[in-house]
């Protein structure tokens, strides 16, 4: 990437961060206020960074975008398209339909329907029972009539042989023409209900998805924009816009991803922890290998239960905002946005954590009299409650008890002074206010496989090898260059109670854009 | 007669109490439990009822499932599966069955049961045959006791149904189970042979559904109230507290299918500067502090998230986790000489015998909602 002009933005609940970059260099950082169309703040922060770095929007190479607007439209149930549920099981599963343990509110909205027809395989690659072609037919005549335009497939095993759900999306596309598909082996891993639900969910988000897409380049047009558009997903890469029309679900998780993708370029650390302190909360992650750790269980989104793989953040109430009770207790609550008029620094009323660490001389805000009335044991006291919390939530995210290096980031982090309990150094890097959006400028592609398969009858180089050529496809289908690809993580999950070897593999691998 | 009509809010705390009672194994109740309440609100009824109402004679099936966890999830039962054995046994035998029982209270197939019994309308008797959960089928306090190896019942989703109708052993039988589920899948519902009522009444580990809903019940409350939901477990179950710590090392490995392995826990607040080791076969078997054992199984070895006190199994320990370690002694059932030989520290083969550090059990009680 080098000498590539790009720009990053973070769209938080609060700011909306960009960064300007020119190969590594940052050229230029912006906070605005996040507007409640997106785009808009959007825009403004990238001609706000444009004219801060001095230059043209036809000279920028690409922008890469973080943003929770996806994630919000399902916990407000905004936006949201209803899908028609195709699952491939035979008589298997029936004990439990689509959609079983979804919130109430948010299966009303989404609900358009259910098939469960003849398909899916066993964990062998056998047929539980042949595709159903003639029922897939009429299930898809159904939704056409109730106006139904997103279709969400799952069979069970996909991830062992995902030819069954292929075969049913061209039976769907045939029958629904138009109609936006969301293949459950393409979006999930291994647990048939929680994979269905990530399926559903990304579904569901087809149509905003086309139209905050659609929305983005129209801005680039306003912008003088030329470049690429992209969208960072939950593990820190990127998709290309198109791509990400299609996935909308991977962007769920993307904010806590992009600091942890910051720092790393910030501190040129690939191990280590990464602290993270807004306005009210704090999240804590790990970077493996210059990513963030996935967490091994699902995500639970918008109080639905799905499994595909997100970043492992534990967050907990603590911000610049946080208020300070009496005993030094810190937070959970926050005054959040409202920082500005409400801390005693800022001429408000309401002693916050920022108020601390202006009285501690740890940051210069506001007006310094306002604070100087605070004890000092009472100051040094609060200072000790936030840097225990973090250091309790350290110990529990680290791998191992041997101290690592810890990344701060985010503006408040600036709440944390001094060496970090557990830790081998406590770095605070220049503009580690704008991590979040350096992380989403700096991010690389990838491309990702979970499957099971049984090694009866070929070796397991073989198996891992089909597995790893799928993922660096799926690299390029977002937008990698072909050369630059490489194998980020491997992990072999063994199976208690299988015969005939059966493991579970799952790959990862990771490229640079294309230019 | 008096019926324990089970609604949502029950087996919420059911499943809750059956994944604490899994000791670390047992599988995720979870699917179970969304299984029984589909049953709920399709407008069937789960009766539990005490073993003491049993008739002597009455004709009592024990039902659970049996595979691999990953399959399990992926390819779900079609729900007729303990339907469709329990006529095939009805059918070879020429008897009605008149109760369901689960072999195993801890983990999924606690719940494995009701599915069958909603669909039926038959009674789950309120008791099992592990009081916790164990690896293998033979472990059952039935089988200890004498429970026939035939005739047994596997059935899979598709509407396959295999009878056993003679095995020279429980372990026969479980290796020849074992097989057929791999025909099927690696995932099937599982039979074995009936058992009256007063057999049931004599060896049948008693009220463990109430003492599972019971566990499940403390651990809801305690939350509410914003109270130590730890604390709160060791008063109502008689049980131990042996570490409240942090797990500092994980040794995991699968050997012939099963998952073996030791936790290492540094202590934390009063247990600041011990540390324990636990040993792990599926299920958490053994725990020292250095030369010395504090519990051991059959004894139950509980670990639950201290703060929240939801069960971790096995599968989920990881460095970091703060978790609090309580032992419960098992039933009397599970500590007479006979039962140690079947699930005794020997049985899994530790070098010595069973001490009961824990003390005498508390014999669980059925829930207050059967006088209702």
């Amino acid at each position: 990437m080098t000498g590539l002009v790009r720009i990053g933005v973070d769209v938080g609940g609060t700011n909306t961060d960009a960064a300007l970059l020119r190969g590594t260099d940052v050229l230029a950082t912006v906070k605005t206020s996040t507007t409640a169309d997106v785009t808009s703040g959007v825009e403004a922060a990238i001609r706000a960074v444009l004219a801060a770095g001095r230059l043209a929007g036809s000279e920028v190479g690409g922008v890469m975008i973080g943003t929770t607007h996806f994630l919000n439209a399902l916990v407000e149930g905004q936006h949201l398209q209803r899908v028609g549920i195709l699952r491939l099981c035979g008589r298997a599963t029936r004990s439990l339909w689509p959609m079983v343990d979804w919130p109430e509110g948010l299966r009303a909205l989404v609900d358009g329907g259910a098939a469960l027809v003849g398909g899916g395989v066993n964990f062998d690659g056998s047929a539980i029972a042949p595709l159903d072609h003639a029922a897939i037919r009429e299930a898809c005549r159904g939704w056409k009539a109730a106006g139904i335009g997103a279709v969400a497939i799952c069979a069970v095993f996909a991830l062992v042989d995902p030819a069954m759900e292929n075969a049913a999306a061209a039976i769907v596309a045939e029958e629904m023409p138009g109609v936006s598909i969301s293949l459950s082996h393409r979006i999930g891993r291994t647990g048939l209900l929680q994979r269905e639900s990530a399926a559903i969910l990304n579904a569901s988000l087809h149509r905003l998805g086309a139209q905050t897409i659609a929305a983005f380049r129209a801005a680039f047009a306003g912008l003088g924009l030329t470049c690429p558009l992209y969208l960072t997903q939950n593990d820190g890469t990127l998709m290309a816009a198109d791509y990400a029309e299609r996935f909308p679900v991977f962007t769920i998780a993307s904010g806590p991803t992009n600091s942890m993708r910051g720092a790393a370029f910030l501190t040129g650390l690939k191990d280590a922890a990464v602290i993270d302190v807004g306005g009210t909360t704090t999240d804590v992650g790990l970077l493996v290998g210059g990513f963030p750790r996935s967490r091994s269980e699902g995500a639970m989104i918008a109080g639905v239960r799905t499994n595909f793989r997100v970043p492992d953040v534990f967050s907990f109430g603590l911000g610049g905002g946080s208020l300070i009770h009496s005993a030094a207790r810190v937070g959970p609550e926050s005054v959040g946005f409202r920082l500005p008029e409400k801390a005693i620094c800022f001429g408000g009323d309401t002693l916050t954590a920022t108020d601390i660490a202006v009285a501690a001389g740890l940051v210069d805000l506001g007006d310094k009299s306002r604070v100087a009335h605070l004890d000092a044991t009472f100051v040094r006291a609060v200072l000790k409650q936030m840097k225990t919390s973090v250091e309790t939530v350290l110990d529990q995210m680290k791998p191992g008890p041997e101290p690592i290096p810890a990344v701060l980031v985010g503006g408040g982090s600036v709440l944390i002074d001094g060496l970090l309990e557990g830790t081998s150094q406590s770095l605070r890097p220049k503009h580690f206010g704008s991590a979040n959006a350096i992380g989403a400028a700096i991010a690389q592609v990838s491309g990702e496989v979970d499957s099971v398969v049984a090694l009866e009858g070929r070796s397991r180089e073989v198996a891992l090898n089909g597995i790893i050529a799928e993922a660096r496809l799926r690299a390029m289908e977002a937008g990698a260059d072909e050369g630059s690809i490489q194998l980020a993580e491997v992990e072999e999950t063994p199976l208690s109670y299988l015969p005939g070897n059966a493991i579970r593999i799952s790959v990862k691998v990771v490229g640079e854009l294309k230019a | 007669m008096k019926y324990w009509t089970l609604t949502e809010p029950d087996i919420d705390r059911i499943a809750l109490g059956a994944g604490i009672l899994g000791t670390g194994g047992g599988g995720n109740p979870y699917l179970g439990m969304l299984m029984v309440r589909a049953q709920l609100r399709e407008g069937r009824t789960v009766r539990v009822i005490r073993p003491c109402d049993l008739a002597p004679d009455a004709f009592v099936l024990a039902l659970g499932n049996i595979g691999a966890p990953t399959v399990g999830i992926e390819k779900m039962e079609e729900g007729d599966e303990g339907v469709r054995s329990l006529h095939a046994l009805e059918q070879y035998t020429g008897r009605k069955v008149d109760a369901v029982i689960a072999d195993e209270i801890g983990g999924s197939n606690g719940l494995a049961p009701m599915i069958t019994a909603a669909k039926l309308g038959l009674p789950v008797v309120d008791a099992d045959g592990m009081g916790r959960a164990f690896p293998e089928v033979q472990m059952t306090t039935f089988f200890i006791h004498g429970q026939a190896s035939q005739p047994a019942v596997l059935a899979d989703a598709l509407g396959n149904v295999m009878i056993v109708t003679q095995a020279t052993s429980p372990e026969m039988l479980e290796k020849l189970m074992r097989a057929g589920t791999v025909a099927m899948g690696c995932t099937a519902h599982m039979t074995t042979a009936p058992m009256s009522g007063d057999f049931i009444k004599r060896f049948g580990v008693p009220h463990t559904v109430s003492h599972a809903w019971t566990l499940g019940d403390t651990v809801i409350n305690a939350r509410a109230a914003k109270m130590d939901p730890v604390e709160a477990l060791i008063a109502r179950t008689g049980g131990s507290l042996l570490m409240r710590g942090k797990v500092s090392d994980v040794g995991r490995r699968i050997a012939a299918g099963f998952v073996r392995g030791s936790l290492t826990l540094t202590g934390l607040e009063a247990f600041q500067g011990r540390q324990m080791v636990i040993e792990i076969q599926n299920e958490y078997l053994i725990a020292t502090e250095g030369d010395r054992v504090l519990a051991m199984v059959p004894d139950l070895i509980c670990i639950v998230d201290s703060e929240t006190g939801r069960p971790i199994t096995t599968e989920e320990q990881r460095y970091g986790l703060r978790v609090s370690v309580i032992a419960i002694p098992a039933p009397a059932l599970l500590r007479s000489d006979i039962a140690l030989r079947s699930v005794g520290p020997r049985a899994f083969g530790y070098d010595f015998d069973f001490v009961p550090h824990l003390g005498a059990p508390m014999d669980a009680q059925p829930v207050a909602a059967y006088d209702a």
